[in-house]
C-alpha cells in the first residue's frame, strides 16, 4: 500500500505534524482524484506507528488520535528510501476483464463488435475529459492526467487491434 | 436550435475501382470539433475532402451554410474554399521561397488585402501561435513542429468558418504535436471555428468534442449509437 509511504515521505519532508496536516498535504499534492478520509489517515498512522516507522512526538490535551503529533524515525526513512528505490511492477494485465468479456460475448453469440465500439467510446469520453482537465490545469495536473491518457492510449490500441482480429479470436475460441 | 453548418450525408466515392467512401456522412456546428478517426484506408481523408469541396462525390451531398457544395460553380467553389476554409495537413505545404509571415499572409492576400495590411494582420497569429520569432525565416530554416505551427496560424489567419485539419499532428513528437493541438483548438474555439480533424491517435483526437469512427467507408457515431 503507497498511503503509507506516501505519508511518511510527507513527514519526512515538512516535520513533525499533526494527522490532519499530513492529510492536507497529501490531499494538495495527490489527491486529485481522490482526498484521503480521515480514518485512513489514522489507521495508516497507527499501523505506521505499531511498526517503529513514526513515533508520537507530542500530543495536545483532550483525547482522540488527532491529538497526537507524529515524527517519523530512522526506520521510517529507511522504509521510505527503499520505497523509492524499487521499481513498480509492471502490470501487463494479462487477466484483462475486457479480454473475458470479448470471448464471453463472441461464446454466447452476443455483438463482440459492439461491445468494442461501446468501450472505445467510453475510454475517449475519459481521454477528452483529462484532456480538458490538463489544458486547464497546471503542471502537476499535465503530468496526472497524461499518465493517465497514456494509459488510456494504450489500452484503446489494444481494442482497436482486437477489433480488426474478431474474426480470427472467434474462430479460435470455437465460437 | 440551429442547423449544423456543414452537413454530409450518404457520401459514395469510388476511385477507378477502389471504394473510398460507401454511404458516409457527418453533420457538425459552428464552432464544434470533431475528430474522425479508423483505420488507414477507411476513407477519412477521402471524407475531408469532399467535405472541402476538393474532392467531388459520386453520390451524396454535402450542405454548407444552406448551400450543396456540388450545386456551385468552380470558382464559387473555390472562392468559398479561399474565404471560409483553412487547411492543415500533415505536412505543412509551406511555400519554400516564402518567410514565415508571408506564408501566414497569403490566404489573406489570395483574398484580395494588400501585402502590408495583409502581413500586418499574419503577424498576432505568429504570436498566438508562439513562433513571432521566426516571422523572417523561410520553412527550410524552421523544425518541422515549427511549420506545423506556421501552418496552424495560416490557416486561422483568414478567420475560417470550418478549419480542415488532416493528420496535423502526424509528423511530430507527441510534445509537439500535442502544443500544436493545444494551440489549434484553443484558437478555434476562441473564434468559434468548426474543425473537422482527422487523427488516428486518441491522444489527438481527445482535443475534440466528439469523435466519429469511418469503417471501410462507412461512418459510425460512437456517441449516440450508445
Ligand atoms: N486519389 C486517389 N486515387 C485512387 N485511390 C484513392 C485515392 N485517394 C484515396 N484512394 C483510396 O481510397 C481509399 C480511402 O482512402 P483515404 O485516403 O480516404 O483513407 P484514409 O482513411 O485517409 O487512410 P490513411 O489513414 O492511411 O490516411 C483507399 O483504399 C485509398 O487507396
Ligand atoms: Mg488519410
Amino acid at each position: 500500500m503507497t498511503i503509507g509511504q506516501t505519508l511518511l515521505g510527507l513527514l519526512e519532508e515538512a516535520g513533525p505534524r499533526h494527522g490532519y496536516d499530513l492529510k492536507r498535504a497529501f490531499d494538495e499534492r495527490f489527491g486529485h482524484d481522490r482526498p484521503l478520509h480521515y480514518g485512513q489517515v489514522y489507521s495508516t498512522m497507527s499501523r505506521l506507528l505499531k511498526n517503529g516507522l513514526v513515533e508520537v512526538d507530542g500530543v495536545e490535551p483532550g483525547d482522540g488520535p488527532e491529538r497526537k503529533r507524529y515524527a517519523i524515525t530512522e526506520a521510517g526513512v529507511t522504509d521510505v528510501a527503499s520505497w523509492l528505490a524499487q521499481p513498480e511492477r509492471p502490470e501487463p494485465y494479462l487477466q484483462s476483464t475486457l479480454y473475458t468479456k470479448i470471448v464471453l460475448a463472441l461464446l454466447t453469440g452476443r455483438d463482440a463488435a459492439g461491445l468494442l465500439d461501446v468501450q472505445r467510446g467510453e475510454h475517449l469520453r475519459l481521454m477528452r475529459e483529462l484532456t480538458r482537465r490538463k489544458t486547464e490545469g497546471d503542471l502537476a495536473d499535465q503530468l496526472i492526467c497524461d499518465h493517465a491518457l497514456f494509459h488510456l492510449e494504450a489500452d484503446l490500441r489494444w481494442l482497436e487491434l482486437t477489433a480488426a482480429r474478431l474474426g480470427r479470436l472467434a474462430a479460435e475460441v470455437g465460437a | 436550435m440551429t442547423g449544423p453548418l456543414l452537413h454530409a450525408e450518404n457520401l459514395h466515392k469510388t476511385y477507378r475501382s477502389t471504394p473510398a467512401l460507401e454511404g458516409a456522412g457527418l453533420a457538425i456546428s459552428a464552432g464544434e470539433i470533431v475528430a474522425v478517426m479508423g483505420p488507414s484506408g477507411s476513407g477519412k481523408s477521402t471524407l475531408l475532402q469532399c467535405m472541402a469541396g476538393i474532392v467531388r462525390p459520386d453520390s451524396g451531398t454535402v450542405t454548407y451554410d444552406g448551400r450543396v457544395l456540388s450545386e456551385l460553380g468552380d470558382a464559387e467553389r473555390s472562392r468559398l474554399r479561399r474565404a471560409d476554409f483553412g487547411f492543415v495537413f500533415q505536412f505543412g505545404q509551406l511555400v519554400p521561397e516564402l518567410t514565415c509571415v508571408e506564408n501566414v499572409a497569403l490566404p489573406l492576400r489570395l483574398a484580395g488585402r494588400r501585402r502590408r495590411d495583409a502581413e500586418q494582420a499574419a503577424l498576432p497569429w505568429l504570436e498566438r501561435l508562439e513562433i513571432a520569432g521566426l516571422a523572417g525565416k523561410r520553412p527550410g530554416e524552421i523544425s518541422g513542429g515549427e511549420g506545423q505551427r506556421v501552418a496552424v496560424a495560416r490557416a486561422l489567419a483568414c478567420s475560417p468558418r470550418v478549419v480542415f485539419a488532416d493528420e496535423p499532428t502526424g509528423a511530430l513528437d507527441s510534445l509537439n504535436g500535442e502544443r500544436v493541438m493545444e494551440l489549434l483548438t484553443a484558437a478555434a474555439r476562441q473564434s468559434r471555428a468548426a474543425v473537422v480533424l482527422v487523427t488516428h491517435e486518441a491522444r489527438v483526437a481527445a482535443y475534440a468534442d466528439r469523435e466519429i469512427v469511418v469503417r471501410d467507408g462507412r461512418t459510425r457515431d460512437l456517441e449516440s449509437s450508445r
